[in-house]
């Protein structure tokens, strides 16, 4: 075996830095892929996201079939409303019987007698909405209404967050953990003397965001089709765009998260003592789903959270979903955050850099910082 | 194909207040297997990492050929660090497999290299177990082979042969003298003294972060054999004690082991030998490993 000539291309030539960080990236998709626990946690996640939309088409779908029986003249004054479906009836005893019968939930026949012409028949109770809707209330006038439904606004923010914190976590500390498992098997003074830190940092950051980001975009593929499946497209319109941007803010922001979490595992040589400085990052990535659920109807609060790098991709997509942004401020934001981004991954390839070799003793972070 | 030789001089570190290195000078001459001897915290591992890059040193210089290491050159060196590591749940080849594409193999070479030399080291049956699933034999051949997928021009290994039984030792060994006869400078560290003085060409004894002695294995053992003779005869060689210039080390019988002002005498000693009987051995004494390193770092 001569091996001049027996490693073709290869022999006597380091790898370039691109091919590097390609084959670190490589082999993170490859043993995250292969393993049974992250597919077995992904099929889960997308299924119940699934169900979520689904339920939540089927539920809101209910009430356009509240089985109603109405006489002509009720009829009229029922018309125009939703989520009834009217069957005609002649007179009171045929309504009666509809409604002993259960055919129909209630009827509404009339009655000269009553106030408003109409009589309500149902078996034990009235559905509230019919009682509602036929009653006459007195016009209200608001003298501060709120910009934007509270609800919708907490559970956009929920939603968001959610997704934010917890795919940070669940994607971000497994590269601590990784980096650990390389330091505490001492396989990293190995990759060290054959390629640069930065190399192995880059290509463990880029293997990791694309297998997050395309598990997000997987996540959002299969809730459109939720959302289609079960005739929710008018959602899908309103939500589309906000959703875009989230994904765009996410994929820095996770970026910047790597780079965090990567830094937080170079800092310790034993899976045990990972939790001690992976803690803080895990905070910064709690922090934007907690401010955004209490202060989501504060909108100085929310402006300030829309360009913070951590907690933009949650601020950011709720204050365009309810047209509270001009178009240039989610360009703004992605700069900062852009800027951000570089900042943060070259302090962490500093600390990672400076304290992979240092086995023992957790490294301090003065000490990681300065090298 | 060789680099010309590996040369460190003058290498430097200190800790803190506590000088680990110092001054720490010696050649791996390309084409020799070099063994690199010494005690518990003597050093050696410290000067290793300074050579690969992994640690930078606070003087001296390490050339390669009479040039200065640029870290591209130092990344092309084959290194096993002596705390035993490597993915535990990635299979044996795909791990060297790996390791060879780090150094710029193609996938295809990469594959054909590191299956050859996991047959050669007798890893053929294991190459698609995980790492874990080996006994820790197995788990250090295949360290070895990460180390040589690449075949590097440099081999720096710490401790290649801890923990292998004495057939793996005999392999391990094989590869390294082949490799060593191909022209790859190989720099390795042990603590079995015996396997050192069988293999090595060359020989540097570390202890306290200073090299004691360095150079062919050969001319140490001379450097440091007392002028000593042994003599095995069927006569009483008493009459020794007697003997001019000539110092009775050990005595029983009709052996002896002496040592002597100068080769004269021990010629002196022989003739004398022979007229009193047989003689079925006669001559210089040459220490081992074990006892020049305990003369040495003394």
């Amino acid at each position: 075996m001569n091996p001049s000539t027996g490693s073709g291309t290869g022999y006597g030539s380091t790898v370039s830095t691109g091919q590097g960080v390609w084959l670190v990236a490589e082999r993170e998709l490859s043993t995250k892929l292969r393993s049974k626990a992250y597919l077995i946690s992904t099929g889960i996640l997308l299924l119940i996201a699934l169900a979520g939309v689904i339920w939540a088409g089927v539920a809101s779908a209910t009430p356009s079939s509240t089985p109603i029986a109405a006489t002509s003249t009720a009829a009229s004054a029922l018309q125009g409303a939703e989520g009834y479906k009217i069957t005609d009836v002649s007179d009171r005893a045929e309504a009666e019987k509809l409604v002993a019968d259960g055919t129909v939930d209630a009827a509404v026949i009339d009655d000269s007698s009553s106030p408003t012409g109409m009589v309500i028949i149902a078996d034990k109770e009235a559905p509230q909405s019919l009682l509602m809707m036929l009653s006459e209330s007195p016009p209200v006038e608001l003298l501060n209404p709120d910009a934007g439904a509270g609800g919708l606004r907490y559970l956009l923010g929920i939603g968001f967050g959610l997704v934010f914190m917890m795919s940070a976590i669940t994607f971000g500390s497994p590269i601590a953990t990784s980096v650990v498992e390389e330091k505490q098997t001492r396989v990293i003074e190995i990759l060290l003397s054959t390629i640069p830190a930065r190399v192995l940092l880059a290509g463990k950051v880029i293997g990791n965001t694309l297998l997050t980001i395309s598990q997000i975009l997987l996540l959002v593929v299969v809730g459109a089709i939720g959302l289609m499946v079960s005739g929710q497209t008018a959602v899908l319109q309103g939500i589309g765009g906000p959703i875009a941007w989230f994904a765009v803010f996410f994929f820095f922001g996770f970026i910047l998260l790597a780079a965090m979490f990567a830094a937080a595992g170079s800092m310790v040589s034993r899976q045990e003592d990972v939790g001690a400085t992976m803690t803080p990052v895990m905070y910064l990535t709690m922090i934007p789903y907690f401010l955004v659920i209490f202060f989501g109807d504060n909108p100085v609060v929310m402006t300030v959270l829309s360009y913070v790098p951590f907690s933009a991709p949650v601020g950011m997509p709720i204050r365009l979903f309810f047209n509270e942004a001009a178009w240039w401020e989610p360009l703004a934001s992605l700069a900062i955050m852009l800027v951000a981004c570089v900042v943060v991954v070259l302090i962490g390839a500093k600390i990672y850099e400076n304290s992979l070799l240092k086995m023992g003793a957790r490294v301090k972070l003065r000490e990681a910082l300065r090298g | 194909m060789t680099s010309g030789t590996l040369q460190l001089t003058g290498i430097t570190k200190s800790y803190g207040t506590r000088l680990v290195l110092d001054d720490v000078t010696f050649p791996v001459v390309a084409g020799h297997l070099t063994g690199f001897v010494g005690g518990n915290g003597a050093g050696k591992t410290t000067t290793m990492r300074i050579v690969l890059g992994l640690l930078a040193s606070d003087g001296g210089s390490v050339t390669l050929g009479g040039t200065t290491l640029t870290p591209d050159a130092r990344r092309q060196f084959g290194y096993m660090p002596e705390e035993r590591g490597l993915y535990p749940k990635m299979k044996v080849l795909e791990q060297v497999v790996y390791f060879a594409r780090l150094h710029g193999f193609s996938k295809t070479d990469a594959t054909s290299h590191a299956t050859a030399l996991l047959e050669e080291l007798g890893l053929g049956e294991r190459l698609n177990d995980n790492i874990e699933a080996l006994s820790l034999g197995n788990q250090q051949r295949a360290q070895i082979a990460a180390s040589l997928v690449h075949d590097p021009e440099v081999l720096i290994l710490d401790e290649p042969f801890s923990g292998l039984d004495p057939l793996a030792v005999e392999k391990v060994a094989g590869v390294l003298q082949e490799r060593a006869a191909r022209g790859v400078s190989v720099l390795f560290s042990s603590h079995q003294l015996d396997v050192v003085e069988r293999l090595c060409d060359d020989l540097v004894i570390i202890a306290g972060g200073t090299i004691r002695a360095a150079g062919p294995r050969d001319q140490l053992r001379e450097q440091h054999s007392a002028p000593r003779w042994e003599l095995e005869s069927n006569g009483d060689v008493g009459w020794l004690r007697e003997e001019p210039g000539v110092t009775v080390v050990d005595f029983e019988g009709g052996n002896a082991v002496f040592d002597t002002d100068d080769p004269a005498s021990a010629q002196r000693v022989l003739r004398r030998a022979l007229q009193d009987g047989d003689v079925s051995r006669f001559g210089p004494q040459h220490p081992t490993l074990a006892q020049i390193f305990k003369e040495v770092i003394q």
